[in-house]
């Protein structure tokens, strides 16, 4: 299920990012917002990583797993989710 | 059909701290009904506001509301005879009072507005804060409320440093010790007298969000903004609109329980835990008030409506993610209406009252 968070957020295809609630704002890099849109879908860690690697065939096999973990911590700090969000 | 206005505005300073003046008559010409008229009211002749003659079409010069209370009203009468007024909008704190004690004579010359109480002033003013704050279940930093520099001395043990020494109307100092707290409390008293109010320190994210309350404890709207780039005064240059239910309840809870009466600004501080703390209520639009406007609630002509004993039906979606971004612009103004604001206290651009020759020397 997808956080409500999420679901509120403005999502450009070019990468940028409002955050109603708060009113900030972010850009993320292509890998980034395939990420952020896959977590919104609803995915779970392997389809966010399988979608990683369907957009990015050169991400290496082991690394796009740690790099989704990272961004989600990312997506904590900067309160567009909350603390006790986990994928 | 609804019948056109004749609305006069005060606040038109516009410089690096702007009045609302401006942006109320912004979002009042955004919306303007056929025979509808707008004028100015104005203390200084270089206000800005002034010669924005795409905005407000008469202007006339008021002596400042601390001044005799029969000049002001003897004026207001004179402004009243030239240009027949049905509404007034002031915009600055420092009037209040003086509107709200003329409004009886006002409204017996005809002339509406859409006021708060006295009392409903006096119970958001920074030194009566907490106590709103705990008739509305709002939470207010510590505060103390201080009539001499000496009881400094012992105010940490009710308020931690660091923290701010406010002025009655306006401004706030950070003080992190004992002597900058002093030097603080002397320069607002200097400024704005006594009482001076010394306040906790709240670190957080600062939200604003401005409203009309309908006098009988309904909100006639809301809308809430996040700011997005500061001057170095403080002041909010840029800022966008955001969706915060609990910053509308905020805003909620102090129009039920003061049965607020006309337009508001509640500035909040939401700390890291998600806390809203309650650090001001001015009671009048704030400078950005035409963004509210651009989100699609047209508040300042709400406030005309309402104070002409109109019933425009409440307002409470607006749009978010709208964006302001102020600007500095040379406005160019014409030396013959100079001329007139400093010699007649007065332009009248409706009647093309303009100098049959220009000024003598003029190059």
């Amino acid at each position: 299920m997808t956080h409500a968070q999420l679901q509120n957020l403005a999502i450009s295809e070019t990468g940028f990012v409002f955050d109603p609630r708060t009113g900030a704002t972010f850009t993320l890099n292509p890998a980034g917002l395939t990420v952020l849109v896959a977590l919104r879908d609803g995915l779970a860690l392997d389809g966010i990583v399988a979608r990683v690697h369907e957009r990015f065939e050169a991400v290496p096999a082991g690394s796009a797993r740690q790099d989704v973990v990272e961004f989600v911590q990312l997506l904590r700090q900067h309160g567009l989710v909350p603390a006790s969000f986990t994928v | 059909m609804l019948q056109p206005h004749v609305i006069a505005v005060t606040g038109l300073n516009a410089t690096d701290n702007p009045a609302p003046g401006v942006g109320v008559l912004r979002s009042l010409r955004a919306d303007a009904r056929p025979g509808d008229r707008l004028v100015g009211l104005a203390y200084d002749a270089l206000d800005p506001g002034i010669y924005a003659e795409d905005l407000v079409e008469d202007v006339f010069v008021l002596p400042y509301p601390s001044s005799s209370g029969d000049a002001y009203l003897s004026r207001l009468e004179y402004v009243h005879e030239r240009a027949g007024l049905d509404v007034i909008i002031p915009t600055l704190d420092a009037e209040m009072p003086a509107f709200i004690a003329l409004q009886p004579r006002l409204r017996a010359m005809g002339i509406a507005m859409l006021l708060p109480t006295r009392e409903q002033l006096d119970l958001r003013s920074k030194a009566t804060l907490p106590r709103l704050g705990a008739r509305a279940d709002i939470d207010v930093p510590r505060t103390a409320v201080l009539t001499s520099a000496q009881e400094l001395a012992h105010v940490h043990e009710r308020v931690p440093y660091p923290l701010l020494v406010k002025g009655l109307f306006y401004g706030a100092t950070l003080a992190h010790t004992h002597e900058e707290a002093v030097a603080a409390f002397h320069k607002a008293a200097a400024q704005w007298g006594l009482p001076v109010i010394v306040q906790e320190c709240v670190q957080g994210e600062e939200l604003n969000v401005m409203g009309v309350g309908d006098g009988e404890g309904g909100l006639w709207s809301a809308v809430p903004m996040k700011k997005l780039m500061l001057t170095d005064k403080g002041k909010g240059w840029a800022g966008i609109t955001i969706r915060d239910p609990e910053l509308v309840a905020t805003a909620e809870r102090f129009v039920r329980e003061t049965h607020w009466r006309g337009p508001f600004e509640v500035e909040v501080i939401r700390d890291r835990s998600g806390r809203y703390w309650l650090i001001e209520i001015n009671p009048r639009f704030p400078a950005w008030v035409h963004l509210a406007t651009s989100a699609g609630v047209n508040m300042p002509r709400a406030v005309a409506r309402l104070a002409a004993g109109e019933r425009p039906a409440p307002q409470p979606d607006y749009e978010v993610g709208v964006m302001f971004v102020r600007i500095s612009l040379d406005q160019v103004a014409r030396l013959e209406d100079l001329e007139r604001v400093l010699t007649a206290g007065e332009i009248c651009r409706r009647e093309h009252e303009r100098p049959t020759r220009p000024l003598v020397g003029a190059a």
